[in-house]
């Protein structure tokens, strides 16, 4: 299965059977104080550093996420979208829980895009359903719906089933339909990540969708993160993990070697290049 | 009597729950906080001193080694597991009124939120403050906090938003409890928050860990 993002010529393939892609996640103002104050000013260098770093690092795709209190992000998320566009020709991930938002920056961002996130809620599926199929844009799906965030894994790939056949329903390609399986904090329930890993099998042997998830989070209240976070990245890559949203600075030499050790990437030509450059 | 209570706080301090549990391993086959806890009772020790002098400043240990990152969440977890099991032999003392808490504490974590980690956190450690809790989970809105403080007008409330979308409805929450409840005081805590944005909106405390709002609440009871 093949999910083509586009940014202003360059595709981006996201192949279940291809290397991993990388989605930056660094466009975020939690913790990024500076991002909040430079935004509020109209000011753009930040977000373009934030952008520049991030694909220098490895992202194939950039998660933009303007949200924060007070923010006009109708007004802030299109504007943000076309000073990404202005200076890097590299598909976009629409991150923001207001669909005007998100249709606002659909409207400017040309390319082909993933809106940042359809989850299994019915008010959720309405509204954006209709508007990836009409900017064409591809979609991330949370396993989440009106009930809450379920530890069952063969719930988590209903919800996944769900909203695959309602995108389907709405003209939406299937795949242009990426399932996130929700990765949460392993300190606070140790069966955290195995209940993700087991959902990302059952959803790429099932539905042999694309599968992303926010991927830095799971090592919260812990020591040695990073470690923690690329060991993780590995096992879920094993399990069908294609597109991670994560900090690329961080976390490109576990996916790089994960790509190598499960032979996708042949002569080892990705691995070798991301470390002589990074010397 | 002292020695009882000093197990209890060790016991509580390295997240002994009771004789089966196998952490920490060095405390293996003792007695842990359940069994001890009980006994002290059976031997005529006070609730209030099982409190006092166990549980609160063996949770105020754990609180001040996690702001100094020298413990990490699942210890914390495991401690306050330890103290739940010795705070099920005090329930019926509560209950009773012969054991008096310091206070009430309402929290929440804020519409549009399902974060529950920190919340956690913060509603364990102000129970080991000595503080009853009412928690009332996730995704909670401005109605659910009002009718919690109609149930419990005295009590204190903490807000907890771990994104910065969501942190948006603190201020919605915090105006609508000071309209109705002038007097309550609001804390607020979660990643994108800050001491700023807790002025801004008109909440009265905003703290970075569990500690800080322990510490804040004992600073309101005095």
């Amino acid at each position: 299965m093949k999910t083509i993002l586009r940014g202003k010529t360059n595709d981006v393939i996201i192949d279940t059977n291809g290397p991993v892609i990388i989605i930056g996640e660094c466009i975020n103002p939690t913790r990024r104080k500076k991002l909040i104050s430079t935004l509020q000013e109209g000011n753009f260098d930040y977000v373009l550093e934030l952008a520049e770093s991030q694909i220098k690092a490895g992202a194939d795709v950039l998660d933009v996420n303007i949200g924060f209190p007070g923010v006009d992000d109708v007004k802030l998320l299109p504007e943000t979208v076309l000073a990404i566009i202005g200076s890097f020709d590299i598909p976009l991930c629409l991150d923001s829980p207001n669909p005007k938002a998100i249709e606002a920056a659909l409207k400017v961002a040309g390319g082909k895009c993933l809106i940042n996130s359809v989850n299994g809620e019915e008010k959720s599926l309405k509204v954006l359903l209709s508007i990836a199929k009409e900017y064409e844009a591809a979609i991330i799906g949370l396993t989440m719906d009106d009930d809450g965030i379920t530890h069952d894994p063969e719930k988590r790939l209903a919800i996944a089933e769900k909203i695959l056949e309602r995108a389907v329903k709405a003209g939406i390609k299937e795949e242009d339909v990426i399932i996130d399986p929700l990765a949460m904090a392993v300190s606070a329930d140790s069966k955290a990540c195995v209940v993700t890993l087991e959902t990302i099998r059952l959803i790429h042997q099932k539905l042999g969708l694309n599968i992303t998830m926010g991927a830095s989070n799971i090592s919260f209240g812990l020591p040695g993160r990073d470690d923690l976070n690329s060991v993780f990245m590995s096992l879920a890559i094993l399990n069908g993990l294609t597109c991670p949203i994560a900090n690329p600075e961080k976390i490109t030499a576990a996916v790089r070697a994960s790509d190598l050790v499960l032979g996708k990437d042949d002569f080892a030509v990705r691995f070798v290049e991301y470390f002589q450059n990074r010397k | 009597m002292n020695e009882i209570l000093n197990r209890i706080a060790q016991c509580v301090e390295f997240g002994k729950i009771n004789k089966t549990s196998p952490y920490p391993p060095n405390m293996k086959d003792q007695d842990g906080a359940d069994e001890l806890a009980k006994r002290a009772l059976e031997e005529g020790v006070k609730p209030d001193e099982i409190l006092e002098n166990a549980l609160i400043p063996a949770m105020a240990n754990v609180g001040n080694k996690f702001s100094k990152k020298e413990i990490y969440v699942p210890q914390m977890l495991m401690s306050a597991k330890a103290m739940n099991s010795a705070m099920a032999h005090l329930k019926p003392f509560f209950q009773s009124g012969e054991t008096k808490r310091k206070g009430k504490f309402i929290i929440g974590t804020v519409s549009g939120d399902l974060h529950d980690i920190g919340k956690n956190l913060v509603a364990m450690m102000i129970e080991g403050g000595g503080w009853e809790v009412i928690d009332l989970g996730v995704d909670v809105g401005a109605e659910k906090f009002l009718k919690a403080l109609d149930e419990h007008p005295d009590a204190i409330v903490g807000l907890s938003a771990l994104l910065t979308t969501t942190m948006e409805n603190m201020k919605k929450i915090v105006m609508a409890v000071k309209e109705k409840f002038s007097a309550s005081k609001i804390l607020i805590g979660g990643a994108p928050v800050t001491r700023e944005y807790c002025d801004k909106i008109g909440a009265d405390f905003y703290s970075p860990d569990p500690q800080g709002a322990v510490n804040y609440l004992k600073q309101l009871a005095s």
